[in-house]
């Protein structure tokens, strides 16, 4: 008998295209079916990039007023849509999306949905977004390259015919990142993690449907090699992942990259006596998103009260259970590669036996860090209290809520933060807030109290985008008023 | 049926002669007069004969796996069968190892080999008369003569441009993707600049370099009616897209599987059925491939599984008893125009196995 399996192709200027190399994904289709996904060689995507001015001429044809209206109308398509997947004229709905996302990520059904909606925000949210990039002008820059503010004229020139981005399979909302592109007129090639195919196919067929031009899109599950394709031969790229890979792009201007985010909170000297007020704040800064976002916090300094700050947030923390995937109020996520939490957990143990760190959730919770439960295997909130600031775990990252407490005198927190995409800095001391405005290792700057995943949605987030993919020419004419 | 019994009947003569063919190479090594001292010196210490008890190719189980290593150490003169010891030879090397190369004497047998090669394609396959394009690897490579003896076989002259694997090899040992790319570049300028200023019919490439002409120059359109490769991996994908896109659907593709020690492994023409999947035959019986169990190599495994290519080559010129290759592939069934095993999709030993867990994203 033949085993029922869904085939995710290879989009080729929108088009399906299947490949003979697959990868399977198991029985993680809510209908039972096996996901199997195309594997687009590393030539293919060159060779595609070689008649790009397909993407660019049929995205270019459309106003960017029309586009944005196309990006707002995709949101809505995307929470609720059944949206074309697979090969046969299959479709998919939200449950059907939201239970093969759980299978292949471990996200809990709750952070699936609420990843969802970060996602379907930016797209609704596309106006504001696309103002914060390019400081309020007009969206009509994009349709004839010129814009007005006040007397001054202002050419801008894309620096890219593509954009390509090798994406991670850690949280579906990273893929917020490349939604204004398409508006930016720029058409993208994707290559998705190898977990989550599923959420920028979804999105690329929610645009699609709402009317952007389908030859903007490539979408190509991929080798290393592939992504090395993407990312070499479109002008511009971004790419996310480890250390490693920050070193192996580093040298390319023309590709971002986005490492261990080794976010933070940085308790202010003025406000550490009232901690229990911010409590809530640094909590929620480790263990939103079961803790597998970039802009989770993975470190709290503080200036003082550091047995209690500690304590308080190790209690918290533990408190916060693995529950079954359905379960509304699920926080943790499960790992689908159970050996890949073990060797985290024993990463974590083997580097407790350096002295000047200790496990203080240990003593609040029921039980080890490492469990299978629910059918899966989870790792537990797990807060290091670092009475040696160099120690080796008091800048570790880890893809669940870990978090390292660290106490420091506010003079010394700058320097040794090190390069960091979110800072939530807990202060009112003006002073020390111009310090850390001019700070050059802060990528995102939250003044106050919030959680270091508190998303405002026309401030940039891991770059400009609309820098990278434009840059502004002197312009000057004497004959001709250009805007 | 009757397709079947003559297979079955071609099969079992092809066997055969295959274990007439292993009593004459094993009488001719193992003979004083004719055989050289590298495998007379081996018998001399051998607690066994393989004179007397070699009597078929399965008999070659008794050969423990040969160590190519030998090939590094062993000064090359020792492997002059008697029989030429007054003929000078040709000193040939394998692809792209570093330090040390592994060597290969030889007189004839490229010329053998591609001789046969030639003769399996058909005139307008690689158009007689036409000129041929090289670009892979030259210097001390059996690769270069032959294909040079396959040019001229058909009528035709050959161009060269060189490939040198062991720098690449260490550009990427290196890290340095950067320089490997130029030096790709650098290649494929050259092979361009030849294919503008010449009139070339037929090519020699690796994969990876016909791929990337094709992304500077439509390659039928340059006037190539034949393309030859070897060198790497082919999944059947990349079969297709080289077939589809990189050649067109226009040009005449021979992928074949081989080396330095064994000559080349034509591939059985593809057919609907294999869904872009090759399927490789051994030049037998101047050189057998089984596919073997890699914890016991005298034990092949079944039809259509994977296990280890077993290389045995047995010719006057050189004979090398079950080398396991740093290959692995699926053995396949004899066919009509190959009544022997063929080996189907090669690749790297164990590459499946080295998967390691992929970073945290």
């Amino acid at each position: 008998m033949k085993e029922n399996v869904s085939h995710l192709p290879v989009l080729r200027f929108g088009e399906a295209y299947k490949s003979l190399d697959t990868n399977d994904l198991g029985s993680v289709l809510r209908s039972g079916a096996r996901l199997e996904v195309s594997v687009a060689n590393a030539g293919i995507i060159r060779r595609d990039k070689l008649s790009i001015e397909r993407g660019r001429a049929a995205i270019a044809a459309i106003p960017a007023d029309t586009l944005l209206g196309y990006a707002e109308k995709a949101a809505d398509l995307y929470l609720d849509g059944e949206l074309p997947f697979g090969m046969d004229g299959e479709t998919q709905s939200v449950a059907d999306y939201v239970t093969a996302l759980s299978e292949l990520t471990g996200l809990p059904h709750s952070l699936c949905r609420s990843n969802m909606f970060k996602v379907a925000a930016a797209l609704k949210n596309i106006r504001a977004v696309l103002a914060g990039l390019t400081r309020g002008l007009p969206a009509k820059l994009f349709d004839d390259g010129f814009a007005r503010l006040g007397d001054i004229d202002m050419n801008f020139y894309p620096t890219a015919d593509s954009l390509g981005v090798t994406l991670p399979s850690n949280s579906p909302g990273v893929n917020s990142l490349w939604l204004p592109v398409l508006v930016m007129k720029t058409p993208v090639f994707l290559k998705p993690g190898r977990e989550d195919p599923l959420t920028p196919y979804r999105i690329i067929q929610a645009m699609i449907q709402a009317g952007f031009p389908k030859e903007a899109f490539g979408f190509y599950p991929t080798t290393h090699d592939g992504g090395d394709a993407i990312l070499l031969s479109c002008g511009r790229g971004i790419v996310f992942g480890s250390d490693a890979t920050v070193k192996k792009y580093a040298k390319y201007d023309n590709i971002q990259v986005h490492g261990s985010g080794r976010s933070k909170v940085l308790v202010g000297a003025d406000l550490a006596a009232d901690w229990e007020k911010h409590l809530d704040i640094m909590v929620e800064s480790v263990s939103a998103n079961g803790g597998r976002s970039c802009i989770n916090a993975s470190s709290v300094m503080v200036p003082s009260h550091f047995e209690e700050i500690s304590n308080a947030m190790a209690k918290k923390l533990a408190a916060i259970e693995p529950r079954a995937r359905d379960d509304e109020d699920a926080l943790l996520c499960g790992f689908a590669n159970a050996d890949f939490a073990k060797a985290m957990d024993e990463a974590i143990d083997e580097e407790l036996k350096t002295p000047g760190a200790v496990d203080l959730t240990a003593k609040y919770r029921d039980g080890s860090r490492l469990v299978e439960i629910h059918g899966q295997t989870f790792l537990r909130p797990t807060l290091i209290a670092c009475s040696d600031p160099s120690h080796p775990l008091a800048n570790t990252e880890y893809m669940f809520p870990f978090v390292s407490v660290v106490e420091r005198p506010q003079s010394e927190m700058l320097d040794a933060i090190g390069s960091t995409l979110v800072v939530s800095a807990v202060t009112e001391d003006e002073s020390w807030m111009r310090e850390l405005m001019g700070s050059p290792d802060i990528d995102r700057l939250n003044l106050g109290s919030v959680p270091t995943n508190w998303v405002q949605w026309e401030q940039p987030h891991e770059g400009n985008l609309f820098e990278f993919l434009y840059r502004r020419r002197a312009i000057q004419s004497k004959a001709l008023q250009i805007a | 049926m009757t397709q079947t019994i003559e297979l079955t009947s071609a099969v079992d003569a092809a066997k055969e002669a295959l274990d007439q063919y292993t009593r004459e190479m094993v009488q001719w090594h193992f003979s004083p007069e004719t055989g050289c001292p590298y495998w007379l010196d081996w018998a001399k210490q051998s607690d066994w004969n393989p004179l007397t008890e070699i009597n078929a190719f399965e008999d070659m189980m008794r050969f423990d796996n040969f160590d190519d290593e030998v090939l590094r150490d062993t000064d090359p003169a020792r492997f002059i069968p008697g029989a030429f010891k007054d003929r000078p030879y040709n000193v040939f090397e394998t692809g792209g190892t570093t330090g040390m190369p592994k060597q290969r004497i030889g007189w004839e047998d490229y010329k053998v080999d591609y001789s046969e090669f030639s003769d399996f394609y058909s005139d307008d396959f690689f158009p007689k008369g036409a000129n041929w394009l090289m670009v892979g690897p030259t210097g001390p490579r059996r690769l270069r003569l032959a294909i040079e003896h396959l040019a001229n076989e058909r009528g035709g002259a050959c161009y060269f441009i060189d490939l040198d694997p062991r720098w690449v090899k260490r550009l990427i040992r290196d890290g340095e993707y950067d320089m490997a790319r130029k030096y790709k570049e650098h290649v494929v300028e050259q092979a361009i600049t030849i294919m503008k200023g010449r009139s070339i019919g037929c090519m020699f490439t690796t994969p990876t370099i016909l791929e990337a002409i094709a992304e500077r120059t439509s390659i039928p359109q340059a006037g190539i009616k034949g393309v030859f490769v070897g060198g790497t991996t082919m999944t059947p994908q990349y079969v297709r897209f080289l077939t589809e896109e990189v050649l067109e659907g226009k040009v005449n593709f021979a992928p074949t599987y081989g080396n330095t020690l064994m000559g080349l492994a034509i591939s059985r023409p593809l057919s609907a059925d294999d869904n872009y999947s090759l399927t490789y035959y051994a030049p037998q019986p101047r050189a057998v491939l089984r596919i073997v169990d890699p914890k016991d190599s005298t034990k092949g495994v079944d039809y259509d599984t994977y296990g280890r290519v077993e290389l045995t080559t047995m010719t006057k010129e050189f004979f090398m008893p079950r080398f396991l290759e740093r290959d692995e592939a699926i053995r396949r069934q004899p066919c009509d125009l190959f009544p022997w095993d063929g080996v189907g999709d090669v690749r790297p030993f164990e590459s499946t196995k080295k998967k390691v867990i992929e970073g945290v994203y």
